[in-house]
């Protein structure tokens, strides 16, 4: 952990695994969307996504200093070295799940973005900068939604609330600090996540009783993304996204 | 989810300031905030306004076609009332 540059590299990484991952899972939508407007939309999201990876990614290889590209480290690194969290790479379900994942992730997203553009990397400040432009609109959009769908009908409000519980484990890692973490935090890189903890759950808690959901008391909180501990279902979705590149290598356009 | 299509909003986007809004094409959306977020994913993506206007389509009184020549034909004998004895100085845009 001493490394800095290896603290560097580790800490994008984790920046742009939630931003692959996140946007390979919304392109998933693609063809199945609810409405052919939402369907778009969500398309459009997944497209920012995999902008924002691909430029951390650039930046991680040049840090790195191994001569590993953008295409190398999104389609030719196994599960166990992704480092999103475990929120990020649940299956999107029906829309309400998808809308509460997208939810609770981009609140906090936004807070870390926000404290990124004062980062001491100035290109990962600028990163940070363009990303939470397009991310205070992702959150502007979901939260329309997560008002719609908690205070709709009694269904969607049902399907609303059973996502929040579902999904409301996955959001104590967003905020343990682990070394590399701390270390980032240290050197001015980023934030330390358990610095944003109470701002998240401030607006989160105001924007789910405004949509009449609950949060769930006394969960159990899942942890290991970050360290490259997944559920079962990033295996899938990476071998979905990976497969073109691991059987005809070099493939290009 | 139902079979029922979420209502028809007609969107106008205004290219820059000083320019009329113009129509740009037609969406659907359950309310009036998704009609402007839906209009900013479909037509504003690409830095082409400053301003965007939905209506919901169903209040837009429209013309009937069977009454265009009332409407529209206009009076041939007056030509006052066109302006083609002015001449348009070089360089200006948008009239």
């Amino acid at each position: 952990m001493t490394d800095p540059n290896s603290v560097l590299f580790d800490y994008l990484l984790r920046l742009g695994d939630n931003a692959l991952v996140t946007g390979q899972r919304l392109g998933e939508l693609v063809g199945h969307g609810p409405e052919l407007e939402e369907e778009l939309a969500v398309a459009n999201f997944a497209l920012d996504y995999i902008g924002q990876a691909r430029m951390i990614f650039e930046l991680a290889g040049k840090v790195e200093g191994k001569g590993r590209d953008q295409d190398d480290l999104a389609f030719l690194r196994d599960g166990m070295d992704f480092r999103n969290v475990l929120l990020v790479e649940q299956p999107n379900g029906d829309f309400a799940s998808l809308i509460v994942r997208q939810f609770l992730f981009e609140s906090f997203y936004a807070l870390q973005l926000e404290r990124l553009m004062e980062s001491s990397e100035t290109e990962l400040a600028a990163i940070a900068a363009k990303a939470a432009k397009e991310i205070e609109y992702h959150l502007r959009h979901g939260r329309q939604w997560l008002c719609r769908l908690g205070d709709g009908t009694e269904e969607s409000h049902r399907r609303t609330q059973s996502a929040v519980d579902a999904l409301w484990r996955y959001t104590g890692e967003l905020f343990v600090a682990d070394d590399i973490d701390k270390s980032a935090a240290d050197a001015g890189i980023g934030p330390n996540p358990e610095t944003l903890h109470k701002a998240w759950i401030d607006s989160a808690s105001s924007a789910l009783a405004e949509a009449t959901l609950t949060i769930p008391e006394n969960e159990w909180m899942a942890g290991g993304g970050k360290q490259g501990r997944h559920s079962e279902h990033l295996g899938f979705l990476l071998a979905e996204m990976q497969f073109l590149q691991r059987a005809y290598p070099g493939a290009t356009w | 989810m139902n079979n029922e299509q979420w209502p028809l909003y007609e969107i106008f986007i205004r290219a820059k300031s000083g320019l009329s809004h113009r129509h740009v094409g037609s969406l659907h959306a359950s309310d009036a905030d998704m009609a402007l977020d839906h209009a900013r994913d479909l037509y504003t993506r690409r830095g082409e306004g400053v301003s965007i206007w939905a209506v919901e389509s169903r209040t837009i009184i429209a013309s009937d076609p069977a009454e265009s020549s009332a409407l529209f034909e206009p009076a041939a004998d007056k030509i006052y009332r066109h302006p083609t004895f002015y001449e348009v100085p070089d360089g200006v845009e948008n009239l």
